[in-house]
């Protein structure tokens, strides 16, 4: 069975409007405009603006040319998207699977199902009626094979019902190649060939339409679309699921008010959850406590996974460092733990004889346990980044994603051990002709220069820096103690970018 | 009760003519505490190279994929700077999980939970001064664990005083001179560290020169008669002496 929405834009916004069909702002010209390349198109237009001669597709102000009255609205697609998603689920009070048929239809298989509505015929009326109910225009239509349903719902003109001992091509052989779900440019051919209804391409050999069309994909090949009409060609649906997640709650006969008792009630509902999770095969990687006091206000926890787990121990140790700053109020009566997103996880063996507390924890358990107490911001992990710039050249991200795929580090530079956040600024007291220090101080310290290989010249990255921006001349120094350091000197004398060079001290050595 | 049985005070007081001596590829001990000056990177790189050294005693296996877990205090992260990448030893480079702690006792808390991961290859620390949080019996804490568990725990103190600790093996760590390299003589060459074990359980205490030049590391005696300086001040009471 497959059911069209023709005006499910229009229908929407409707709804959202408040107002019945043909009162309020819907007896005034409207239309539903999107932003494009090419300005600002209609994209859908109520009965009031049809029959002031709008028409979707066309420029804004074309249609004002004809009819200045007319009002616009912004269009939403991806609402129209995510409001055929959930008509699919409901649809499914019709047939065991769905599909959507963007942008505006579903298909519902109705193998074997009939009969419980009392007939096609009685299946269709209630159909309408629950869409009229709805609010919505709909036209459904039943065929053996879904490109014939689809056709005939479409384009159809009589009886909407095809009987599986009907002849589909004798049917549909006067419905134009529009019903053969086809690209505009495909049809524009068709159309300039002089093919005009599906009869006509039966009419055309088989062999020249493979010739004429190549194409493997469907929307683009006339011959697969016709094949799959007739049902020759399996045509694939992809069946709309609703996925609930998990969920588990207590009740609490007692409010309680003090934090033991709700530790043990989360401890609980973590080895439900445990439970639950386990029967799904998976793990959670964001979980949600909700608590419902007395006098009707919630308090949410989220919690955040480094990967994805099941540990009933672990998750109610993670909650339990999240509930000291909880006001109980008067009690909490109702608590409910939800997994907000979680991965597929496969059972697992647990081990024989060792038990996690002897062997230690595993690296996902340590990063939670530290991101709980120090914050995402503190453990992080270095990776390299495509920059020269010393300190751009290295990045921070959470310790268990994936490295970047980079380039190989350059070898023949030596780079320090540590990085100051900041370069921090050193009194040159005595320079060789060089160029380099011979003698500095830095934190109150006397250094003297005795072995220094340099300079490394690092440019500023000009795409992204102010042209003010000065040169760095790199020097690796040994000082007389035996300390190694990396010190750079910003700008050159002369360089018009300001006064006399700064020196700096980036980096220590090991 | 015999009395004779014991030891007496002169046989004490010499240094023990069983104690064996500390060189490199020895098992690393469960807790080192390297004590270094903040300004410069010394401390750190002993650290790594001792981590490295015990690793590398180990076999390849104890590595595998395994991470090394960086514990920074703010303070010693102002004072002694980040951790960079492409100065860190190769093998360990895409190895580094690093944890900036506001306050010690946090910093603590994140050592002590790197401990008790069996994912981790070893746990570097940098904790600067000498902070209350970080007590004898927090040490013995940490000690325990990385016994129990068999990880490493190599701790950085910056500009610390010799407190009491628990830990294994204590360091004392200054730069010294590097090698002068084969072609650049006027360059810095192959690090070399000053390091005196000032404190270890079972091995003699000592001084040694230590380089690391990415095969092995390397140990030999300070040539020249050992300069103190301001050690034998900030050592107090206690024994400078090596054997």
């Amino acid at each position: 069975m497959a059911i069209w929405l023709p005006r499910l834009a229009v229908d929407r916004w409707r709804h959202a409007e408040g107002c019945e069909r043909g009162q309020g702002a819907d007896g005034e010209p409207y239309a539903l405009i999107a932003e494009t390349a090419h300005g600002l198109r209609i994209e859908a237009v109520n009965d009031a603006g049809l029959a002031a001669g709008a028409r979707p597709g066309m420029a804004v102000a074309d249609a004002r040319a004809v009819c200045p009255a007319l009002k616009v609205a912004p269009s939403d697609r991806a609402g129209d998207l995510a409001f055929l998603e959930r008509l699919a689920v409901w649809a499914q009070r019709w047939g065991p699977w769905t599909a959507l048929d963007p942008p505006d239809g579903l298909l519902v298989d109705i193998s074997a199902v009939a009969h419980l509505f009392g007939g096609e015929e009685r299946l269709l009326a209630e159909v309408q009626t629950r869409f009229i109910a709805q609010g919505l225009t709909a036209r459904a239509a039943i065929a053996p094979t879904a490109g014939a349903a689809w056709a005939l719902a479409h384009h159809g003109g009589g009886s909407l019902i095809l009987a599986p001992q009907d002849s589909i091509e004798a049917c549909l052989a006067g419905l134009p190649v529009g019903a053969l779900r086809l690209d505009g440019e495909v049809l524009l051919v068709l159309r300039r060939l002089g093919l005009k209804r599906i009869g006509d391409l039966a009419g055309v050999g088989r062999d020249a339409l493979k010739r004429r069309f190549r194409h493997r994909s469907p929307v683009t090949n006339p011959l697969l679309r016709m094949d799959q009409l007739l049902g020759r060609a399996p045509e694939p649906l992809l069946p709309v699921v609703r996925v609930s997640e998990a969920l588990v709650q207590r009740g609490l006969l007692e409010p309680i008010r003090h934090s033991e008792l709700l530790i043990r009630v989360v401890a609980d509902l973590a080895a439900d959850m445990a439970r639950e999770l386990e029967a799904r095969g998976e793990g959670a990687r964001r979980l949600e406590l909700g608590l419902w006091r007395v006098d009707g206000d919630v308090v949410l926890r989220p919690l955040e996974l480094a990967a994805a787990t099941r540990e009933a121990t672990h998750i109610a140790r993670l909650f339990a460092g999240r509930l000291d700053d909880i006001d109980a109020g008067f009690g909490i009566e109702l608590v409910r733990m939800r997994a907000l997103w979680a991965e597929p996880l496969a059972v697992v063996q647990k081990g024989l004889g060792a038990q996690p507390e002897d062997s230690g924890t595993s690296l996902a358990a340590c990063m939670d346990r530290l991101t709980m107490r120090l914050g995402t911001a503190a453990v992080r992990r270095p990776v390299p980044y495509a920059s020269h710039i010393p300190e751009r050249a290295q990045r921070w991200q959470p310790p268990l994603e994936p490295e970047p795929v980079s380039q190989e580090e350059l070898a023949f530079h030596a780079r320090p051990l540590k990085l100051l956040d900041r370069a921090e600024q050193i009194a040159v007291l005595y320079a060789t002709p060089d160029g380099h220090p011979r003698q500095f101080r830095w934190r109150g310290g006397l250094h003297e220069v005795v072995r220094v290989e340099g300079p490394e010249r690092i440019a500023p990255e000009w795409w992204r820096e102010r042209s003010g921006t000065r040169l760095r001349d790199y020097y690796r120094i040994e000082d007389s103690e035996g300390r190694r350091y990396w010190i750079y000197r910003a700008g050159l004398a002369g360089d018009g970018r300001g006064g006399a060079p700064d020196w700096f001290l980036q980096g220590l050595c090991s | 009760m015999n009395l004779s049985a014991f030891p007496t005070a002169a046989q004490l007081s010499l240094p023990g003519k069983q104690a064996s001596r500390w060189s490199p590829g020895l098992p690393c001990a469960p807790h080192n505490e390297v004590f270094a000056s903040a300004d410069e990177g010394s401390g750190v790189a002993v650290a790594l190279a001792l981590a490295l050294d015990g690793l590398r005693g180990q076999g390849g296996d104890r590595l595998g994929d395994r991470s090394l877990l960086w514990v920074q205090d703010a303070t010693s992260l102002r004072l002694n700077g980040r951790p960079y990448r492409a100065g860190l030893p190769p093998e360990l480079r895409n190895r580094v999980i690093h944890v900036l702690a506001p306050k010690p006792e946090d910093a603590l808390f994140a050592l002590e939970e790197g401990i008790r991961c069996r994912d981790m290859a070893c746990v570097i620390g940098e904790i600067a001064g000498n902070p209350k949080t970080l007590d004898f019996t927090a040490s013995r804490r940490l000690t325990l664990a990385a016994e129990r568990y068999g990880v490493r725990l190599f701790l950085v103190r910056h500009d610390a005083k010799r407190d009491l600790s628990s830990a294994r093996m204590r360091w004392q760590v200054r730069s010294a001179a590097s090698l002068p390299p084969g072609w650049n003589t006027a360059a810095p060459g192959t690090p070399a560290w000053h390091a005196e074990l000032f404190r270890a359980r079972t091995l003699a205490t000592g001084e040694w020169i230590l380089r690391d030049d990415g095969k092995g590391l390397a140990a030999e005696r300070p040539s020249t008669a050992p300069d103190h300086g301001d050690l034998a001040a900030a050592a107090g009471g206690r024994s400078l002496a090596a054997c």
